[in-house]
């Protein structure tokens, strides 16, 4: 579903990813997990096209997302060959990015309208299922300032779902909200992974939920796959010393280790 | 005789005789020319703002020396050579361009600002969902950057309205030279100034009103 194929990316001639392959098939939920700095954000930024690898091609379900191989040469696609392939993918950010002039409603219905062409009634009736979903039905008419954080971001998932991705990217969703909140988002999340068959990257801190919705967990650092492995042994059993002492560090205990629940 | 006219021997017949010329100056030529020009001004500065941040390279460039040029050239300056340079045109229609292009080349300014101060990630969201350039301008960008920009519009609009009477130098008499030419000929100027300072607040009140409710209107949580 998605391939990173030697892809290479520096801000001036800070080198951030060195050669990094790897591939995601469909349906697949990965976390991606590693300290800061370490390059996780950037390659869910390239997947969103919101920023562009400055060697390498990544592929979504076989088919190049901004640069292609022509006669030997890295060219960019055509910006309408990339906003089709755009569209099949979907993001939830750390700040959420609803849009404030925007009512929540109008927020969810946006793209629907206007970028897949379903009418207003269409689009409405999914918005209010989505919103039902994530339990602000009562919230359509209000504008994003008068929620709070948490619901905010439950209507920023909803407005990404109602593109009906078959890819979400999912940056640190929890990492703006007070804690007591940080539940309900990944309630909801958990409940998106386990009704759909969407194919999820995740970035977060949040090891229990990783844990739970993921199959794979890829450990990064310094811009390279440091380990591999599905959640039950990456969290009970990880291999390499740097995995153990990043593990150790954010989960806080003397082991380094979550226990199912 | 020498009789020396003050504040306190206010005629009011003299008051009844000036305030209609005054008050057909004031909407035929200070309202319309404030109106309209703050409306051009109001558009051709979303226009030039666009231009600067979307067009290639030359054309931004260009757009921009001569936003500057108009910008720092004294309008009366503006006024007079195009009223020699379109002979064709009459005075009201020269002084609503020059005023509207003017004080357009500030409004852009003020929008450049407006979209600038949009966060970066309403730009990534509308990335994310796959808007358009015409739908991330129209229905993101602008109306957040709109909100930012009423003031300031407001504000322009009052400095035209007391520029208006610039208008003289292409022979256009807006409210304030018909209250003086009216003195020049009755050698009464206390009754038409204090006339038109009380006309210049009157319509300075709704304008404010109407601004204010516009800021409302754009605001994020109504
Ligand atoms: N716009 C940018 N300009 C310059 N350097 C950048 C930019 N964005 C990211 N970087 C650098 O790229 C590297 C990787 O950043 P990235 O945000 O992908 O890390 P991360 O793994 O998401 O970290 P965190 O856990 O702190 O979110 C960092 O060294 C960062 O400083
Ligand atoms: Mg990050």
């Amino acid at each position: 579903m998605i391939e990173f194929r030697d892809i290479e990316k520096s801000y001036g001639d800070h080198l951030v990813l060195h050669e990094l392959n790897f591939s995601v098939a469909k349906g697949d939920r990965v976390t991606l997990i590693g300290p800061s700095g370490s390059g996780k954000t950037t390659i869910l930024r390239l997947v969103m096209t919101l920023e562009e690898a400055t060697d390498g091609y990544i592929f979504i379900d076989g088919q190049p997302l901004t640069h292609e191989e022509r006669g030997g040469k890295r060219v960019a696609r055509s910006k309408k060959d990339q906003k089709d392939i755009r569209k099949r993918i979907g993001m939830v950010f750390q700040q959420f990015n609803l849009f404030p002039n925007m009512s929540v409603l109008e927020n969810i219905i946006e793209a629907p309208v206007h970028v897949l062409g379903q009418s207003k009634a269409e689009a409405t009736t999914r918005a209010m299922e989505l919103l039902e979903k994530v339990g602000l039905a009562d919230k359509a008419e209000q504008h994003p300032t008068s929620l709070s954080g948490g619901q905010q971001q439950r209507v920023a998932i909803a407005r990404a779902l109602a593109l009906d991705p078959e890819i979400l990217l999912l940056d640190e969703v929890t990492s703006a909200l007070d804690p007591e909140i940080v539940g309900e988002v990944l309630g909801i999340l958990r409940n998106i992974a386990e009704t759909t068959d969407i194919t999820m990257l995740i970035v977060t801190h949040e090891m229990q939920f990783a844990r739970d919705v993921s199959n794979r967990v890829l450990m990064f650092d310094g811009g390279k796959i440091v380990e591999e492995a599905p959640p039950s042994v990456m969290f009970s059993d990880p291999k390499h010393q740097r995995t153990k002492d990043f593990l150790h560090a954010v989960l806080g205990d003397a082991e380094g280790t979550i226990g199912t629940h | 005789m020498i009789s020396i006219t003050t504040a306190l021997d206010w005629n009011w017949d003299t008051t009844w005789d000036v305030l209609p010329t005054l008050l057909s100056t004031f909407l035929k030529v200070t309202l319309l020319v404030t109106v309209l020009s703050t409306l051009i001004a109001a558009l051709l500065g979303l226009v030039i703002a666009m231009t600067l941040r979307l067009a290639p390279k030359p054309i931004a460039v260009t757009v921009k020396w001569i936003a500057n040029f108009i910008r720092m050239t004294p309008i009366v300056v503006q006024l007079l050579f195009a009223y020699y340079a379109f002979l064709s045109l009459d005075g009201i229609t020269i002084g609503i361009l020059i005023f509207g292009i003017h004080y357009s080349t500030y409004m852009s300014e003020v929008y450049r600002a407006g979209i600038d101060a949009v966060p970066q990630g309403q730009w990534e969201a509308t990335t994310a969902l796959s808007m358009s350039t015409r739908r991330t301008w129209t229905a993101v960008i602008i109306p957040q950057a709109l909100r930012a920009t009423i003031p300031a519009l407001g504000n322009y609009a009052v400095s035209m309205f007391k520029d208006t009477p610039f208008l003289l130098v292409i022979g256009v008499v807006e409210m304030v030279n018909a209250g003086l030419i009216f003195g020049g000929n009755t050698y009464r100027y206390i009754e038409p100034l204090t006339l038109v300072g009380i006309i210049f607040l009157l319509a300075s009140y709704p304008t404010s009103l109407l601004i204010g409710r516009l800021e409302k209107r754009l605001a994020f949580n109504t």
